[in-house]
């Protein structure tokens, strides 16, 4: 799966998580600008991780801050 | 911007607390009397946090042991064992701990943090992964971080979440590390052993389980979980500490792995550190002996865990998991949390207050733990002081059971 297949399916999945009427960009910052507490982002990780059948490391965790890094980290676990 | 300015909303909390009057994070024992009694703030409390499971700090045999080994072998090793070389004590602990568990390999760590450090660092390294519980003690996760493995966290006591994670992995399963706690231990609730031993071996995954809060609680010879679950043989290695049950200071792993032996050429926490002093290695040589000795001292615990429990629940406290000697009483919010641990205090109870991020789901805990030293008496005023806490603060307010960020556990 590429990075332009599971951009939709990422926001689909961040979708329940934002304010109404917020706009979710490739560029939106998860945690600052969602305003999510630490244990709405662990929620948000499973979901993602059930959706795309993957697992996320701890490890990789620092690095990700907006959504496209996100979508950058699932394509790459997807590839393996 | 100051190097140290990452310390200002630390400062914020600390003075907030201070403004309440005491800092639960700072409590000083002026004295202590016995393994449940101390003096703090020139107050006899009855000690109710303090992990003293079997209530053996005062042992004489324990206290003997220790004297005569710092008369003998001085105050301190003045370094690590590699460096200085190991004394025959420490060999002689080692022994009695492998005896202990029946297994034939055991290391011996300086504090039980150091033996989590130690052993999971040199078992896991870069391009092995370790998947730990949610809810997994600090220790477990510096651990895995020093080590440089994956590091995948699954739901805590989820095996069907865990299972899910080790098929995700494929064939790296075979190169994976489990890591559960036998009782965690801000709620006292334990691993679902039996069914994680069935999905790691389905998985050809490796399993460690850390029984420092079960060491001497759990198991008919007191040895955790995995000898009350049946199960030793499948867990391939098994840490603790000496600082709890055992009443001392230090940690150890145990394994039947040969290459068990190896970390010790490899562990940094192990090789760099100033080895256990002679005083603390005997009075817990001495300890083993007598948790061996006296079973009762478990059935004590276990009667004691009982009447608490039994006590907070019908005070109408809900509480953390079923009975064991963590008792965890959740209260809806950390500004009455504070107080009902002041006024517990006042009234001359000492217990732990919990609050996140060291807790499991943002939970606001009062944590007990108890002694098989604790008297009927004892436990009746523990009982009395909670009854008497503001009616209608003890109901638990925290509906989402969300998944969980203890990383600070």
């Amino acid at each position: 799966m590429s990075y332009s297949d599971i951009l939709p399916q990422l926001f689909d999945t961040l979708k329940p998580f934002t304010k109404q009427g917020f706009r979710l960009k490739e560029s939106t910052e998860l945690v600052a600008e969602l305003g999510l507490d630490s244990l709405q982002v662990m929620q948000v990780l499973l979901k993602i991780e059930d959706h795309f059948d993957i697992s996320i490391p701890l490890n990789n965790l620092p690095n990700i801050r907006t959504v496209k890094d996100l979508g950058e980290e699932i394509e790459k676990l997807l590839k393996g | 911007m100051s190097l140290f300015d990452k310390f200002l909303p630390i400062q914020e909390v600390r003075n907030e607390l201070l403004k309440s009057g005491v800092n639960p994070f700072h409590v000083t024992v002026e004295k202590i009397i016995s393994p449940t009694e101390a003096i703090i703030n020139g107050r006899k409390t009855i000690l109710v946090g303090t992990n003293n499971y079997l209530g053996l700090t005062f042992h004489p045999d324990s206290i003997l042991a220790g004297q005569q080994a710092l008369a003998q072998e001085g105050t301190g090793t003045t370094g690590s064992r590699m460096a200085n070389g190991s004394f025959a004590s420490h060999k002689a602990l080692e022994n009695a701990i492998a005896d202990f568990y029946g297994a034939p390999y055991a290391i011996v760590f300086s504090t039980g943090y150091q033996a989590n450090l130690g052993v999971l660092s040199a078992l896991a390294g870069p391009g092995d992964t370790i998947l730990i519980d949610g809810d997994s003690h600090a220790s477990i996760y510096d651990g895995c971080r020093l080590g440089g493995a994956e590091i995948i966290r699954f739901k805590h006591n989820d095996v069907a979440d865990l299972e899910k994670r080790l098929r995700r992995l494929g064939d790296r399963s075979y190169r994976t590390l489990i890591v559960v706690e036998g009782i965690y231990s801000m709620l006292g609730d334990r691993a679902p052993l039996a069914e994680i031993v069935e999905v790691k071996r389905k998985y050809g995954a490796t399993l460690i389980v850390d029984e420092a809060h079960s060491l001497g609680v759990l198991g008919q010879h007191g040895r955790g979980l995995a000898e009350e679950t049946e199960v030793e043989q499948d867990v391939d290695c098994i840490v603790g500490t000496f600082s709890k049950s055992l009443g001392s200071t230090g940690g150890f792993g145990v394994s039947f792995h040969p290459e068990f032996e190896l970390i010790r050429y490899t562990s940094r926490p192990y090789i760099f550190t100033a080895s256990p002093c002679p005083s603390v290695v005997a009075s817990t040589r001495a300890t083993i002996r007598i948790i061996q000795a006296h079973p009762e001292l478990r059935q004590h615990l276990w009667t004691n865990s009982r009447h608490l429990y039994e006590g907070l629940t019908k005070s109408g406290y809900i509480l953390g998991a079923e009975v064991g000697p963590i008792i965890a009483a959740m209260v809806p919010n950390k500004e009455s949390a504070l107080a009902m641990w002041q006024q517990l205090l006042e009234n001359g109870i000492y217990v732990n207050l919990m609050i996140p991020p060291a807790t499991p789901n943002g939970e606001c805990l009062l944590r007990c733990s108890v002694s098989a030293a604790h008297t009927h008496n004892q436990i009746e005023k523990i009982i009395s002081a909670f009854a008497d806490l503001p009616h209608g603060t003890q109901t638990h307010s925290n509906p989402a059971h969300l998944q969980p960020d203890a990383t600070l556990n």
